[in-house]
C-alpha cells in the first residue's frame, strides 16, 4: 500500500502504477477521453501500464465534461 | 467552399458561432439546440472523474457531430491552466485550446498577466490558442503577439447576459486585431450577437443566452440568424451616423397649399 493525493484527496492505495491505480478505481486500459497526470506532468495513456507511482504522488484524474 | 471563409490557425471553421455545453435543462434540449444554432465549435471543461454531471458520454454524443474546444475554465495560475490544457490534448487528441485564466472568482475577469504567460507556453508546446480575454487592444496584441491563434474578448461579465458593455473598445479590437476576433461572454439575446458581428467580430461564443433561455432552442436558432445577420451587415458596410436629418423621398414636386 502507498499514499497516495488522488484528484486532491489522499488514500491508500495497492498499485505500483498508473494503470493498477485507475483499475482499483474502475477506469479500463482502454477508457475513452481520460488523461492522467502525476506532480504535474501528464502521463501519456500508452505509459499507463509502466508508468510507477511512489508514495506522495499526486495524481489527477480528469475527462471532458460540460463547459462554457 | 464558402465565399466569406472564417479560418483559424489554417483551418476553415462551418460556421461562426461557438457554443458552450453547459447549463442546459438536459441534455436533449442541448442537442436540440446545438442542431439548430449548427456551432463551428462546442466548449467543453476538463475536470476531475469523479465530479460526474449528467454529461456521462457527453464527448460519445458531440465528438462525432461537432469540433470540441476545451477549456480551461476555473484556473486561476497559469500552471494549472497549461496542465490542465495538456491533459484536454492527452483527453481528446486536440490541441487547440481556449484558454481561461480567471483573475477574480466573482467577476470570471481575465488575469492578463498570467493569459499572457500561459499563451507563450502553450504556443511553444504547439497548442492553437483561443485565449479568453479583455476588451483591451493592448491586451489582444500581446496575446496575438506570442502566437495566439485568435483572441476572444469579453462582452461583458461571463453568464451576466450584459451584452457588448463597450463596443467601442470591441470595434478598437477587431480593427486593430491581425488574428480572428471571437465575442466571448455577455451576449444576453440575439441584437448582442448581431452587433458583435457588425463591429467586425469574426464570430460569436454563446453558452447561457442560449442554455438559460426559457426555450434553448429556438434560441438558438435565434443566434444562428443573428450570427449570419451581423456579418453580412458589416459585409455590406453600414450608413456613417448623421447629427440631422436626411429625407428619404424627393425634394421635388411637392405639393404647397
Amino acid at each position: 500500500m502507498i499514499r497516495l493525493k488522488i484528484n486532491g484527496v489522499e488514500d491508500e492505495v495497492a498499485a505500483a502504477t498508473v494503470g493498477e491505480l485507475l483499475a482499483r478505481r474502475g477506469i479500463e486500459a482502454n477508457a475513452r477521453f481520460v488523461a492522467v497526470a502525476v506532480n504535474g506532468t501528464v502521463v501519456r495513456r500508452d505509459d499507463w501500464g509502466e508508468a510507477p507511482l511512489h508514495p506522495g504522488d499526486a495524481v489527477e484524474i480528469v475527462r471532458p465534461l460540460q463547459g462554457g | 467552399m464558402s465565399s466569406d471563409p472564417f479560418i483559424i490557425a489554417g483551418t476553415a471553421l462551418s460556421s461562426r458561432l461557438f457554443v458552450g455545453s453547459a447549463r442546459y435543462p438536459s441534455q436533449q434540449v442541448m442537442l436540440d439546440a446545438m442542431a439548430a444554432s449548427e456551432p463551428c465549435m462546442v466548449t467543453m471543461s476538463i475536470r476531475r472523474i469523479s465530479l460526474e454531471g449528467y454529461a456521462g458520454s457527453l464527448v460519445d454524443l458531440l465528438g462525432d457531430r461537432y469540433r470540441i474546444l476545451p477549456n480551461t475554465a476555473g484556473c486561476v495560475t497559469a500552471r494549472d491552466a497549461i496542465l490542465t490544457a495538456e491533459l484536454a490534448r492527452e483527453a481528446l487528441g486536440t490541441n487547440w485550446i481556449k484558454l481561461e485564466l480567471i483573475g477574480d472568482r466573482d467577476l470570471l475577469y481575465p488575469d492578463v498577466e498570467q493569459l499572457v504567460h500561459a499563451a507563450d507556453e502553450l504556443v511553444r508546446k504547439g497548442f492553437v490558442v483561443l485565449p479568453y480575454c479583455n476588451e483591451d487592444p493592448v491586451a489582444c496584441q500581446k496575446l496575438a503577439d506570442v502566437g495566439c491563434a485568435a483572441v476572444m474578448p469579453l462582452g461583458s461579465l461571463i453568464g451576466s447576459g450584459r451584452g457588448i458593455a463597450n463596443p467601442a473598445a470591441i470595434e478598437l479590437v477587431c480593427n486593430r486585431s491581425p488574428v480572428p476576433v471571437v465575442l466571448d461572454a455577455g451576449i444576453g439575446t440575439a441584437s448582442d450577437a448581431v452587433l458583435a458581428m457588425e463591429l467586425g467580430c469574426d464570430a460569436v461564443m454563446v453558452d447561457t443566452a442560449i442554455a438559460k433561455a426559457h426555450d434553448p432552442v429556438k434560441m438558438a436558432a435565434a443566434m444562428k440568424a443573428a450570427v449570419a445577420a451581423g456579418r453580412s451587415a458589416r459585409l455590406a458596410g453600414r450608413i456613417p451616423k448623421k447629427s440631422f436629418a436626411e429625407p428619404s423621398s424627393p425634394q421635388l414636386g411637392l405639393i404647397a397649399t
